[in-house]
């Protein structure tokens, strides 16, 4: 069976930069560069041939950009010269894509490598592939565009349907908040929209992703979900990049509004290439008994800042955030999860496991609030830290701040460090020192990937045993 | 088979074996007495290649080749296999999805393979079916430890068994199941080489020969009535030999 072989051929190869290969200059349709200034996001908007309030809201958004100092906590992107880097960049498609063979071949074949169109025919409702700055390719199963579901490149979806884009672009996630979410909104691209109607369940996941296809290039991408009343969607994030000179910016955005009795789950497998820095703002409003889950999987890139947030804003709202980090090599992950229990009877869970290899840095932060009135709601944060050797570090920096005196907030924090005795053991058994760490590693975040589909599974499973056989060399 | 000649071995700038010489025959069992902190362990983890215990001298030869300098895996793979006296837990690693790890590295088998040969052999050993579902000694009792240890020893049928203790901490019936599996395997032709401070096991099995380290030094050599001796008169005995 050709998919099989295709997955296999994926699961063998000795690296991602493998399957995907040395990025090829491509033609681009459109290019903005240069300062970033009122007259880009004018321009930008009439390429994407706006309504006027979208502009309006670009505009407004970047005079935030303007205004706001740089976050204090952040390292490692003011280095960045933002105006050196392309932010705008379509890719040039010869004709409307209703298929991947309507693609160019580079674009298409990039994702071939990656084995997504195989996914999406075996087990997911619908695909929205971003190229760049630009989705190149959404597809949603016919049955299921029959029940209602909207499942659209952002854009369209601003055209199309702008009474309920405008209910909640910006509501969720707004531009006021930090100077990156500002910088996001005025120069947002690409991205999916999903809408789930009342009572409809979508039994297999819709999977959005994301490949920056050269250096020096901004990626602004907004994916926006609404899940209406009673409604089910499992929506899943992939990242990747191949390898080039010079850093590529990644400052993304996703804004979810689970609607009364809404289950959505959220995952995001993110593989960039050790090039790109990577800054995602997520976040989630739940309204009465609504559930969100959000999976945050950071493997590449150069320095990723990610913390997916839920503000149970409904009685009875519930969320889970499982937070996954590994920093192999002089990377950085500064990941965590935001909770924000606004309601009586909500309950939230945040598990963070992060794994510092090679002199990589992990940094939790995180932050519970549980606010004065909600009553009997309950917190529990558990952050596990596995350090595998002596260059290595983890530090976590959780807050947590409970107003609700019949509320509970429960934290732990363990680390855990790779003994020569344990490595001894593994080795003894014939198991070699690098295949001991991701043995090691994918037991220390099993608990997560009972969660995931087998495909995923296997996938990240691959990927963990690389990042350790790549530098490996001992024995 | 294992040919021990004149082994000096330090642990951080510290002297625990001062030239011990051993060699245990095909199908041979060797028993390896003395009291704590004499070297005992030294001598087992430094055949398994244990990185913490430095060879300043002397080799360690295995089916007429130096192993001395191999690593670990590799010595596992010529046939070596070390019961710990203490085995580390791993998280969230399934004892099916490891010993079907150690199967593939060592015997070459795939999964399926080794899936029928463990649950065939957990039903010969009379061990519980459920422990195959749990994370690898995680919450496991002493007696479950070794148990686990002897499983794996009695899949991979070693060339070499070297049992650190396998008798301390475990219960009557434990003790049994350890020596039943140890004399299956010497009988399939496994050399043995056991270490044990009590003696108790002893009872279900026949040594070819009983050594007793003292200081790091082998200071008696014999036949199995050496035990009952130590038994009866303590290790002190043993010098004035």
């Amino acid at each position: 069976m050709s998919e099989h072989s295709k997955l296999e051929e994926i699961l063998k190869a000795g690296s991602l930069e493998e399957i995907l290969g040395t990025a090829v200059p491509y033609p681009k349709e459109i290019e903005l560069k240069g300062k970033i200034s009122r007259e880009t996001v004018e321009e930008l908007s009439r390429i994407k041939n706006e309504p006027e309030w979208m502009l309006r809201h670009r505009l407004k958004a970047l005079e935030l950009f303007e205004k706001l100092p740089m976050p204090k906590w952040v390292v490692g992107i003011e280095e960045l010269d933002l105006e050196s880097f392309s932010l705008y960049s379509k890719p040039e498609l010869e004709r409307e894509v209703k298929d991947w063979d309507d693609l160019p071949e580079n674009i298409r074949r990039t994702f071939e490598r990656l084995n997504i169109p195989e996914i999406e025919k075996k087990f997911l409702s619908g695909l929205t592939a971003v190229f760049d700055s630009e989705s190149v390719y959404s597809q949603l199963k016919e049955e299921f565009e029959k029940k209602g579901i909207i499942m659209l490149p952002m854009e369209e979806a601003v055209k199309r349907y702008p009474d309920l884009v405008k209910r909640y672009f910006g509501k969720v996630f707004p531009p006021g908040e930090h100077k990156f979410s500002a910088l996001h909104h005025a120069l947002w691209s690409g991205g999916a929209f999903v809408y789930i109607p009342k009572g409809v369940r979508v039994p297999f996941p819709i999977e959005a992703f994301f490949v920056i296809g050269s250096a020096l290039e901004g990626q602004f991408e907004h994916t926006l979900l609404i899940a209406d009343e009673g409604s089910y969607v499992h929506f899943i994030e992939g990242c990747s990049a191949p390898m080039y000179k010079g850093f590529s910016f990644h400052d993304g955005m996703v804004e979810i509004y689970a609607h009364k009795g809404a289950t959505v789950k959220f995952t995001t497998i993110q593989n960039w290439s050790r090039n790109v820095i990577n800054f995602n703002n997520k976040r989630a409003i739940i309204e009465e008994n609504a559930y969100v889950e959000w999976i945050e999987g950071s493997i590449g890139s150069h320095i990723t800042y990610t913390y997916p947030s839920s503000v149970l804003k409904g009685e009875g709202a519930r969320t889970a955030q499982y937070v996954v980090s590994l920093s192999n090599g002089p990377y950085l992950k500064d990941t965590g999860a935001k909770t924000w229990h606004l309601a009586p009877n909500t309950s939230s869970k945040i598990v963070s496991k992060s794994i510092s290899a090679n002199g990589g840095i992990n940094i939790y932060r995180g932050l519970v609030r549980i606010a004065k009135g909600a009553k009997n709601s309950t917190a529990t944060v558990s952050c596990d830290s596995l350090i595998l050797d002596e260059k290595s570090k983890a530090y976590t920096y959780p807050h947590n701040q409970n107003d609700e005196p019949s509320a509970s907030i429960i934290h732990e924090a363990t680390t855990g460090r790779l003994s020569e005795d344990k490595l001894f053991y593994l080795n003894s058994r014939g198991i070699k020192e690098e295949e001991a760490k991701s043995l090691i590693v994918l037991g220390f975040i099993s608990e997560i990937l009972e969660g995931l589909p087998f495909e995923y599974v296997e996938v990240l499973k691959k990927v963990i045993e690389l990042e350790f056989s790549e530098i490996g060399g001992v024995g | 088979m294992l040919k021990v000649d004149n082994l000096r071995v330090k642990v951080e700038d510290k002297e625990i074996l001062k030239g011990i010489s051993l060699t245990v025959d095909k199908g041979e069992l060797h028993v390896v007495m003395g009291p704590n902190g004499s070297g005992k362990s030294t001598l087992a983890l430094t055949i398994a290649g244990h990185p913490r215990y430095q060879v300043i001298d002397g080799r360690i030869l295995f089916e007429g080749e130096d192993i001395t300098n191999l690593p670990p895996e590799e010595r596992a793979k010529r046939g070596i296999f070390l019961s710990f006296q203490h085995p580390i837990e791993v998280e969230g690693v399934k004892v099916i999805q490891f010993l079907q790890r150690v199967l593939k590295n060592l015997k070459g088998l795939d999964e399926i393979q080794a899936y029928e040969l463990i649950f065939n052999a957990v039903q010969e050993l009379g061990l519980d079916e459920s422990m195959l579902a749990r994370f690898l000694n995680v919450g496991f009792s002493g007696g479950e430890r070794k148990k686990l240890e002897m499983l794996q020893a009695y899949l991979v049928k070693p060339k070499l068994l070297i049992l650190d203790e396998p008798d301390s901490g475990v219960d009557v019936d434990s003790l049994k199941m350890i020596a039943s599996v140890i004399n299956k395997l010497h009988e399939e032709g496994t050399s043995v080489l056991l270490i044990t401070h009590y003696g108790r096991i002893l009872e279900h099995l026949k040594p070819n020969r009983v050594h007793v380290i003292k200081e790091g030094k082998i200071v008696a050599s014999d036949g199995v009535e050496l035990v009952k001796m130590i038994e009866e008169k303590g290790f002190a005995a043993v010098e004035e030999l």
